[in-house]
């Protein structure tokens, strides 16, 4: 059964680091233009999920997976080229995590990777994607400055602007706010809902209020297993699994 | 009472360690107090830019400076492209298995090999067996040789203090693996590089023993038109007044080894801005 609806699918996804097992045996999909919030408490296999899916994980040697990912229907492992999967499916990481290089250098640094040269093309793609991640009107008068220079929440946006200035379909966003103050973390939100219009969002996060703020459907993970994925309303209001209720409602984690 | 006793222990062991660290200073302003005070009398614009005369006994020191310089730059030109590629290749490429921990132990013995001992190697190798004779492309390499250790070690260490995350950006970006240490890793690790760089060379400037069988002229008055000509090199110009010619002027002596040393100085010092400008400017 093919659904074009389905951007990713996971199918028997188990992923182990040196033996020890991070996920069990995955089955899901994520759905084009959503917002797909996986919460869970630490060590419950989230960020590996995420890792897996722009196969950042292929750098620790000790990981190992099998089952199948597939993105456009297509398996990460065996049909796509690993660079190409990566410039489409974009990461934000936890920390701020900008290169200590001006703010129009870190926008320019896939493209540039990309085999763009062309100054006044870099230029349109770093307007465009600051104004993409809310970040145009704040930073457009020091595009030179070291990128460093940013306040925390406006790093994070200008990662999430690097991250569109590959023109990715998928972003993938790994507690982005962990280190964020209400205002900023409000703003990333605000991004995250305006850009489902055209990507398709994962956000792992430690804080279930904000899965529950954005997120159109809601996975729970736990000790590497995904315990039940379901619309955000009927995770939060009524949640099939008992563990599931115990998380939300701060029983542990 | 025993609040006394403690304090007391206090002002002691202070006084003792401070004492210790005060050891170090004191040689190196000792070494370079007398040199400045005997040597300074004979440096001026001649002892600069002059060729000895008189067996050594008058005029400048210039084709020695010249030397010591080709000597530097010979041994930058194959020393820090191997230096680095090597340094690059361990720390990013490598796997952690039997054949890089033998090179890992290659490269700690390689540092700690006599000097004179890279001399002979040179002689042997670089000298005799390829027939570049004594030489300044047989000593620069030479001395090449022996820094390489360093250099390695130093952009390794660099290398490897380029945060992880750096890398993972670029990964995520889509940049391949040589891309990512061209642009994400290999910049900010830049000036630990330098560093290092410039404190080996400056090491390889002073060295007698390895120049001694591979290119040093014992009396050389005429500068090297290529690189297979010998040269003079300053410390081994200053070892040939020090023993081997009877009767020079003890200033010449210590002046030679004040431009020897001001020359070390001097790199040293522009290695030291060169890591405190980037440490500023690093902000992670």
């Amino acid at each position: 059964m093919v659904n074009t609806d389905q951007k990713i699918q996971i199918q028997n996804l188990t992923v182990t680091y040196a033996g020890v097992p991070a996920l069990k045996n995955a089955n899901f999909f994520v759905q084009e233009n959503e917002i797909l919030g996986i919460i869970g408490p630490a060590n419950s296999g989230k960020t590996t999920f995420l890792r897996t899916l722009n196969r950042l994980n292929d750098l620790d040697p000790r990981y190992q997976y099998s089952g199948e990912v597939l993105i456009d229907q297509k398996d990460i492992y065996r049909k796509w080229n690993v660079f190409e999967l990566r410039k489409k499916v974009g990461m934000v990481f936890a920390l701020p995590s900008p290169l200590p290089i001006s703010i129009f250098e870190n926008l320019a640094y896939g493209p540039r990777r990309d085999g763009i040269s062309n100054r006044k093309r870099l230029e349109e793609i770093v307007e465009q994607s600051l104004k993409a991640a809310f970040l145009w009107d704040e930073a457009k008068d020091r595009l030179q400055e070291s990128a460093m220079k940013l306040s925390g929440g406006q790093q994070q946006r200008l990662c999430i602007a690097r991250t569109l200035a590959l023109e990715p379909e998928v972003i993938l966003f790994d507690e982005p706010c962990s280190g964020l103050d209400p205002i900023s973390t409000a703003k990333i939100e605000d991004a995250m809902r305006e850009l489902k219009k055209k990507y398709t969002l994962i956000l792992v996060t430690n804080n279930t209020k904000q899965a529950a703020r954005v997120s159109d459907r809601v996975a729970f993970f736990l000790m590497g297993e995904l315990v039940e994925i379901d619309q955000a309303q009927k995770i939060f209001t009524i949640p099939k699994d008992k563990r599931t209720e115990g998380y939300i409602s701060g029983r542990y984690g | 009472m025993k609040l006394g006793n403690a304090k007391l222990e206090e002002k002691v062991v202070f006084f003792f360690l401070f004492l210790s660290t005060l050891m170090i200073v004191v040689p190196v302003v000792l070494v370079i107090a007398v040199i400045i005070s005997r040597g300074s009398s004979v440096l001026n614009w001649e002892f600069l830019t002059a060729m000895p005369r008189s067996g050594m006994r008058a005029g400048g020191i210039f084709p020695a400076i010249v030397g010591t310089f080709y000597l530097v730059a010979g041994t930058l030109i194959f020393a820090l492209p191997i230096g680095i590629f090597s340094a690059i290749y361990l720390s990013e490429y490598s796997k952690r298995n039997l054949l890089t921990r033998i090179i890992e132990l290659a490269i700690v013995n390689l540092a700690g090999v006599p000097s004179v001992v890279y001399g002979l190697f040179g002689l042997g190798l670089f000298v005799v067996f390829l027939k570049f004779g004594a030489s300044i492309l047989a000593g620069s390499l030479t001395l090449a040789v022996m820094v390489l250790p360093v250099i390695i070690t130093a952009s390794r260490e660099a290398l490897q203090s380029v945060p992880k995350t750096f890398r993972e950006v670029s990964y995520s970006l889509g940049a391949t693996k040589w891309q990512t240490i061209r642009h994400a890793v290999l910049p900010h690790a830049l000036p630990g590089i330098l560093t290092g760089a410039i404190l080996s060379l400056s090491r390889a400037a002073g060295e007698t023993a390895p120049i001694l069988f591979t290119v040093a002229a014992f009396y050389l008055p005429r500068l090297p038109k290529s690189v297979f000509d010998q040269a003079m090199a300053l410390p081994y110009h200053l070892y040939v007044l020090s023993t081997q010619v009877p009767n020079v002027r003890l200033e010449l002596q210590y002046g030679t080894a004040l431009v020897l040393v001001g020359l070390i100085v001097g790199a040293n010092l522009i290695a030291v801005v060169i890591r405190s400008y980037f440490r500023a400017k690093k902000q992670w």
